[in-house]
């Protein structure tokens, strides 16, 4: 600490954030343990930055940490079961305690996770919790990236964040695919050839690959101790590695806020890491951890002995992968069979080619694009640390859930055999309900959501405008009724009216002819951004400026913001502007 | 004021009573359904003529509207029954599933439905039984599960059984609404009858294919699983493999935690 910090930037507007601003200059005494490390490492600098950190407070920010603390369950409970898992597809004969199975063939694999489940004290609680952790790591992981991309978190500067949580988000559901392919029982069996299916159908290279893959024809011997390498070395590595520079790119960017007052794009309100934050983010693990556990000791999970061993001869009814890998088993089930066919003697699945080796490639890649592409359409290269309220950004939104929609329908058409027999239906019937879906689903949606969140951003502007409605109807001494609203308190009013509305390229450049009705001449790309533009922002209502809020008040009266919203410009126009449109009337 | 023409007011009053009424109609329910019959049947080879002849007005009766007055079947109403024994007879009617309610993609098992004595589908057994030879009811000494090897049922019904009615018995999906049922709580007469006769989508495992002896270790194995053999680890989610787990994760589970999540944020407003 012999550095003299220099105040620099926005320290000032970030102090009041922190509980120890003001620290004085002076060498601080530094608890013997502390002092001891910052003597030979320089401890205390870096200490001080990550205690000093100010997290804002939210419980969708504690989403990720879901996620971070299920992998931590899972790294934790994956050591114990390593202890005793055999990874291998050696031929054995089962022995133990679980007389349904006594004297059946197996492989090695699948009698350890037996021995795991009833011979290890503890074992299946681990395998359970193990299992459970990892189901709660993916959920965590979808619903952090939802509340990211519903809110623009991903935003400048954190696009390489958005695309490092995309990475991850594949690397977690490959290392669960990988995981639940180990005990070798016969739906993870079933899971493993459905894989190779997927890799058989490569164009050309199909055969190369699975041969490879497998080590020879399927099933071979070599699978499992492949994933198994992959499982608990491989993709754990690249897991931990990139989350941790995802961790750490949170801290370089500081986290992101709801509007607030007093929270600028400059400032992070919150409270710091320590004490608050260290109680309260521990605190959650321990929840977290606890409420898994508890799970776990009364739900069963993947109990592979009902499976049991995996024989390529067999296959059980509602085979299944876990959720994460649905979507793709869904495209399948719903994928025509006549995408298959046969040119020169060769065989052409894209029956299977396109739900598997293209779709899932596909997904991630446009998950991680996003924010490119949306930056390119709003041509917005400003730093955002304010988060959206989704209404605020209707189109992003709606684009969302329509990509929710289409997801969930492919990833219901996995079970499609389920709800045929648990709901009566015929699954012919439910497979073209759901092909029907696809198609149908993202566009009702995308209409709804727009449609929700436009009529939401209305109700804000008319609440900052008429206040909020009382519930109390006054009655005046001429005998008039009328109900009561309350003005919004400042604080209230703030986060209704803080957004910037983001205008569309058609309006902030003009219109797309000039005065003489000639077209433009615009670059092809040009156009499309345009038209992007216009897709996103055309439909929007403005926040209500401080001018509008001004005039309500002042007169205080319903006729007099009646007057203004009809007579001034449309709220969707900016003042100075010809509306799109309308540039005959004022020329 | 607690007097019963208050409390009758009361809104809680309908509650109450809905309660009653339902516990009642239940428990009355209960009492007075007829129950399906459960003993293992006497061989039909050795029924006497008048329980032929008794079977055949049942027949005549019950059946012949849609299998013909001989049995010798009535274009798509119903297939003949010549040669399909007496194991037929009694897993079709003693499973309610037979005579067929209404028309549908398939016959659906209900015990509340029968509405013959033992003795008289035994009867209607014997006659079917007199028109060709077919399977007969299976001998009781197949039908105790106690003697049966699990591990061994387990086997063939994980290569013969598994892919239509799912590897814990629970049941699965076919095609236009047809189904493998649940094999839950059938008794081991029945299912040992399905496996002889193939009845509806199901095929036929004769004696050349899965011997008694091992239709008898299929049942141990389905006994075993009823019996709770193979619960371990807490509850089941019905048995339907991720499926369950994933409704479980993105309801009970993430909720539970996300709750905390939303207590643990609560300060910030």
């Amino acid at each position: 600490m012999t550095t003299t910090r220099v105040p620099q930037g926005a320290d000032h507007l970030r102090r009041h954030g922190r509980t120890t601003a003001g620290a004085p200059p002076t060498k601080p005494t530094l608890p013997p343990g502390v002092g001891w490390a910052d003597e030979r490492v320089g401890a205390a600098k870096g200490m001080r930055f990550l205690l000093n950190k100010v997290f804002p407070d939210h419980w969708s920010f504690l989403l990720g940490e879901i996620a971070m603390y299920s992998m931590i369950i899972c790294l934790i409970t994956g050591t114990f079961l390593t202890f005793w898992f055999v990874p291998s597809m050696g031929h054995t004969v089962y022995d133990g305690q679980y007389a349904p199975l006594q004297g059946v063939g197996m492989s090695e694999a699948y009698k350890s996770t037996l021995d795991i489940s009833f011979e290890i004290k503890g074992g299946l609680l681990i395998r359970q919790l193990h299992h459970w952790a990892a189901l709660l790591f993916i959920v965590g992981i979808a619903l952090h990236m939802a509340r990211v991309f519903f809110t623009g978190a991903f935003r400048k500067p954190r696009e390489i964040n958005w695309v490092i949580g995309t990475v991850l988000s594949l690397l977690a559901v490959i290392e669960g695919f990988a995981g639940y392919s180990l005990p070798d029982d016969l739906l993870s069996g079933t899971g493993i050839r459905a894989m190779a299916g997927f890799m058989q159908s490569a164009p050309v290279i199909g055969t190369y690959m699975t041969f490879m893959v497998f080590g020879g024809e399927f099933p071979g011997e070599l699978i499992i101790p492949r994933l198994y390498i992959a499982h608990v070395l491989l993709l754990p590595a690249l897991l931990v590695g990139l989350f941790t520079l995802h961790i750490m790119l949170v801290v370089v960017h500081k986290h992101t806020q709801y509007p607030g007052p007093g929270r600028t794009n400059d400032n992070v309100v919150g409270f710091p890491l320590l004490p608050v934050y260290t109680a309260k983010a521990g605190g959650f693990f321990f929840i977290v951890f606890g409420m898994t556990a508890l799970i776990s000791a009364f739900v069963a999970i993947n109990p592979v002995w009902v499976f049991g061993p995996y024989d390529p001869t067999q296959v059980t009814a509602g085979s299944q992968p876990d959720f994460y890998m649905w979507f793709s088993d869904g495209a399948l089930r719903l994928l025509p069979g006549w995408l298959e066919f046969t040119v020169f003697g060769t065989t052409w699945s894209f029956n299977i080619f396109l739900g598997s080796l293209l779709l899932l490639p596909l997904v991630w890649t446009i998950a991680g694009v996003y924010p490119f592409v949306e930056q390119w359409i709003t041509g917005d290269k400003r730093e955002h640390h304010i988060l959206d309220r989704p209404r605020n950004n209707p189109v992003r939104t709606a684009v969302g859930v329509a990509a929710i929609s289409m997801y969930t329908v492919l990833a219901l058409a996995t079970v499609n055999d389920i709800l045929a027999i648990k709901l009566n239906l015929s699954i012919n019937d439910i497979t073209i309900a759901f092909r029907t879906l696809f198609f149908v689903a993202p566009v009702v949606s995308f209409w709804i959501t727009k449609r929700l969140c436009l009529a939401l951003q209305r109700a804000d502007r008319d609440k900052v405008l008429h206040g909020r409605e009382a519930g109390i109807i006054m009655r005046s001494a001429e005998g008039r009724f009328e109900e009561e609203h309350e003005e919004l308190d400042p604080y209230t009013r703030w986060p209704l009216v803080q957004y910037e509305p983001i205008r569309p390229l058609s309006l902030t450049e003009g219109p797309d002819v000039n005065e003489r009705g000639v077209s433009r001449r615009r670059q092809m790309t040009h156009r499309l951004r345009r038209s992007m533009s216009d897709f996103y922002f055309a439909d929007r209502v403005e926040p209500v400026t401080p001018a509008e809020l001004a005039a309500a008040h002042h007169h205080g009266e319903q006729e007099a913001i009646e007057a203004i919203e009809q007579h001034s410009d449309p709220v969707n126009a900016i003042p100075g502007e010809v509306p799109h449109g309308r540039h005959h009337d004022d020329h | 004021m607690t007097k019963l023409p208050a409390l009758r007011r009361s809104p809680i009053a309908l509650v109450v009573l809905l309660l009653l009424g339902l516990t009642m109609t239940g428990t009355a329910y209960a009492a007075f359904k007829p129950a399906a019959p459960v003993n293992p049947m006497e061989q039909a080879a050795n029924a006497s003529e008048e329980d032929i002849e008794t079977g055949r007005k049942l027949f005549l009766a019950n059946c012949a509207s849609c299998h013909g007055t001989n049995a010798q079947g009535n274009g798509t109403a119903g297939p003949s029954l010549v040669g399909v024994g007496a194991a037929a007879v009694d897993f079709q009617v003693s499973t309610g599933r037979m005579p067929l309610a209404e028309p549908g993609v398939q016959a659906p098992r209900n015990a509340r439905a029968v509405n013959f004595s033992e003795e008289e589908i035994y009867q209607m057994a014997a006659f079917v039984h007199s028109l060709g030879p077919g399977p007969d009811v299976p001998e009781p000494e197949y039908l105790d599960a106690s003697q049966g090897d699990p591990a061994n049922g387990g086997k063939l019904f994980r290569t013969n059984c598994a892919m239509c009615h799912n590897s814990s018995g629970s049941g699965g999906a076919l095609t236009r609404g047809k189904y493998a049922p649940d094999l839950m709580n059938v008794t081991p007469a029945h299912i040992y009858e399905a496996m002889q006769t193939g009845p509806q989508s199901m095929p036929v495992f004769n004696d050349d294919n899965i011997t008694p002896e091992e239709k008898r270790d299929v049942i141990a194995f389905i006994k075993d699983i009823e019996e709770g053999g193979s619960s371990y680890g807490g509850h089941s989610l019905g048995s339907l493999g991720p499926a369950g787990d994933a409704l479980f994760v993105w309801t009970f589970g993430i909720a539970l935690i996300i709750g905390a999540a939303v207590w643990l944020g609560r300060k910030a407003s």
